[in-house]
């Protein structure tokens, strides 16, 4: 099962990694999101995906799955969320200022302001 | 009395939230801010005399025993770094007050200010890895949103970059503690350390070292990975460059000095060298962007990189003296990169641009201006009475003793030419003819000038004061040289 895991994040990082070295901004944050997702998808395998339990000791089970990645994947997802959500925005920002999402037209620091 | 480790940063986390509800008094903003971080700065050098007479500081958040809660840690290294911080954090808040602008103010400058220093002292106190991971994300998060407030052109194209190069190593950081985690089982560092060096001589541990380099590379602005940091710096207005480039690397040095002293010491003949020549090219990188410039922000800038090389080969050396040389031009470079920045803020307020070839004969009619310039760049090059010296003195001497003469011919020539770069700035801008009479320019510096003759004055105490100072540093450097004093203190064993 983590064999499986490890190589659909590895899809996930490849798929990441080719778009966000594209050009248009959008498919950069697309890709942003892939990258996190395959991220957290690998601190739950590292964890271990034996068989057990949810983490609730209401359960009364002889075996649970381990918290901690869980806790920590909870706290990667809402801080990734918050820069997603401040990136797009800029994303939006920059489009309405500038009037391109071409990465290659963002270059340039010659008009200084 | 193991509370008053956490005291820096609830003062900054809670003034922060404070001014969040104050948002077009900016009066009440400008007080609250500049007494919360004078109060800030006293609290955390009461800390360092903590930590001097008491030994490593460990706070047990919720009271659970270490390997299960977080722990925060005050060593020394920890306490000097978050003292520098505050006094930057002061200066720069004092420096905005006249130079910032109220659109800016009004839209929760300060509160972003204070989350910032939360983040940084957040990430110099914490002894937990993914701790380290969530203040990191504080810390950038916040700086985020200061380098697009104002919105203007340059800011939307720089952020975009700056974003991007930050969320790309943020996932590598969770890459990596994802892998920690599945070798070890644990994210507390002293237990970290305890089982790493236990489990022994497994590739797959400096393979994890490796990656965590090059993600605080990428936040430290190392070699390689430096080539988002030249364009993302000149983007904000001055102050906030100089919070940038006073803090923001130095996080990534400093994680990257406590990881490769505490938990990855078991292979050192693999990592060090490796580092060692990642530090020598940021010397010769930053150098010749010194030289190659004619804008003054971007010489401070590359100013930057030259002293994030210089810092992170005193790691490798490895002996005691190595690390005082280093934490000491660390804390010197805090300093002087802050004072460094403000003052290029002070000129452009001057003179209305940044191109030095656009200006000349300052000093006419701002000769303290011009003389404070004068003094921060001879503590800059490490000119002797001033504070830059002693940190080099010592690394070029445990650099010889450690026979890395390549490292102390680079380091040397990378002096000369720093010291060059920088008065290139001071004879073109304050000497010459003069371009703008005393009407015709754009501002005053006035109110400018307090914050970084404190800054200025404070380089000028660390350097005639070496005796006073060096104890204290000494104790940071044993501490990183002992790693299990620290382990101890975290673990109580």
């Amino acid at each position: 099962m983590e064999v499986l895991m490890a190589i659909i994040s590895g899809i996930l990082f490849m798929a990441a990694t080719y778009l966000i070295l594209s050009r248009s901004l959008i498919r950069i944050i697309i890709g942003t999101g892939l990258l996190s997702h395959g991220a957290h998808l690998l601190i739950l395998t590292m964890g271990g995906l034996k068989k057990g339990t949810v983490p609730l000791l209401g359960e009364n089970a002889a075996s649970y799955t381990d918290p901690l990645p869980q806790a920590l994947i909870l706290t990667a997802i809402v801080i990734s969320f918050g820069v997603t959500a401040l990136f797009l925005v800029l994303a939006y920002r920059a489009y309405q200022e500038l009037g391109t999402d071409d990465m290659d037209k963002l270059r340039g620091t010659e008009d200084h302001e | 009395m193991s509370n008053f480790v956490i005291l820096p940063l609830i003062m900054t986390m809670f003034s922060g939230i404070v001014l969040l509800f104050f948002k077009d008094k900016i009066r009440v903003q400008r007080w609250i801010s500049s007494l919360s971080l004078l109060l800030t700065v006293v609290a955390s050098f009461y800390l360092v005399h903590l930590v001097h007479t008491k030994g490593i500081l460990t706070h047990e958040l919720g009271n659970w025993k270490p390997p299960f809660g977080i722990v925060l840690v005050a060593d020394m290294l920890s306490a000097l770094l978050v003292a520098t911080t505050s006094i930057i954090a002061l200066c720069a808040v004092l420096f905005a007050f006249r130079s910032i602008g109220e659109a800016r103010e009004r839209f929760y400058f300060y509160p972003f200010v204070h989350f910032l220093i939360t983040g940084v002292f957040g990430a110099f106190l914490t002894g937990d890895l993914f701790n380290l991971f969530v203040f990191f994300e504080v810390m950038l998060m916040s700086s985020y949103v200061l380098i697009i407030l104002g919105g203007t052109k340059i800011q939307l194209k720089e952020s975009i970059k700056y974003i991007l190069v930050n969320v790309v190593s943020s996932a590598l950081f969770v890459i990596s503690v994802a892998y920690l985690y599945a070798v070890t089982g644990t994210l507390n560092m002293a237990d970290l350390a305890l089982r790493i060096t236990a489990a022994g001589d497994q590739g797959i541990i400096t393979v994890i070292a490796m990656l965590l380099l090059v993600v605080f590379g990428l936040k430290g602005g190392i070699f390689p990975l430096y080539f988002w940091l030249p364009g993302s710096y000149k983007a904000p207005p001055p102050v906030i460059s100089a919070l940038f480039g006073a803090l923001l690397t130095k996080v990534g040095l400093y994680a990257i000095f406590r990881v490769f002293t505490l938990i990855f010491i078991h292979d050192q003949a693999f990592t060090h060298p490796i580092i060692g020549y990642l530090a020598i090219l940021t010397i010769i990188v930053g150098t010749i962007g010194a030289v190659a410039y004619h804008d003054i922000e971007k010489i401070v800038i590359y100013n930057i990189i030259v002293a994030v090389g210089v810092i992170l080969y005193g790691l490798t050396i490895g002996s005691v003296d190595g690390f005082t040389g280093s934490i000491y031009y660390l804390v010197h470079d805090m300093i002087i990169k802050g004072a460094l920045f403000l003052l290029c803020g002070a000129v452009i307020s001057v003179t209305g641009t940044a191109d030095m070839r656009k200006m000349g004969g300052l000093i006419k009619h701002h000769p303290f201006m011009g003389w404070l310039f004068f003094l921060s760049i001879l503590s800059l090059a490490g000119i002797p009475p001033l504070s830059g010296f002693i940190g080099k003195l010592m690394l070029v001497q445990s650099g010889l003793q450690s026979h890395s003469y390549v490292f102390v011919g680079v380091m040397l020539l990378s002096s000369l030419l720093v010291l060059y770069s920088a008065m290139k700035i001071f004879m073109t801008c304050f000497w010459g003819e003069q371009v703008l009479e005393s009407s015709q320019e754009k501002g005053s510096t006035k109110g400018l000038l307090l914050p970084i003759s404190i800054l200025v004055g404070l380089s000028v105490v660390l350097g005639i004061g070496t005796e006073w100072a060096l104890p204290y540093i000494t104790e940071a450097a044993k501490t990183l040289a002992d790693p299990m004093s620290y382990i101890q203190s975290v673990l109580k064993e």
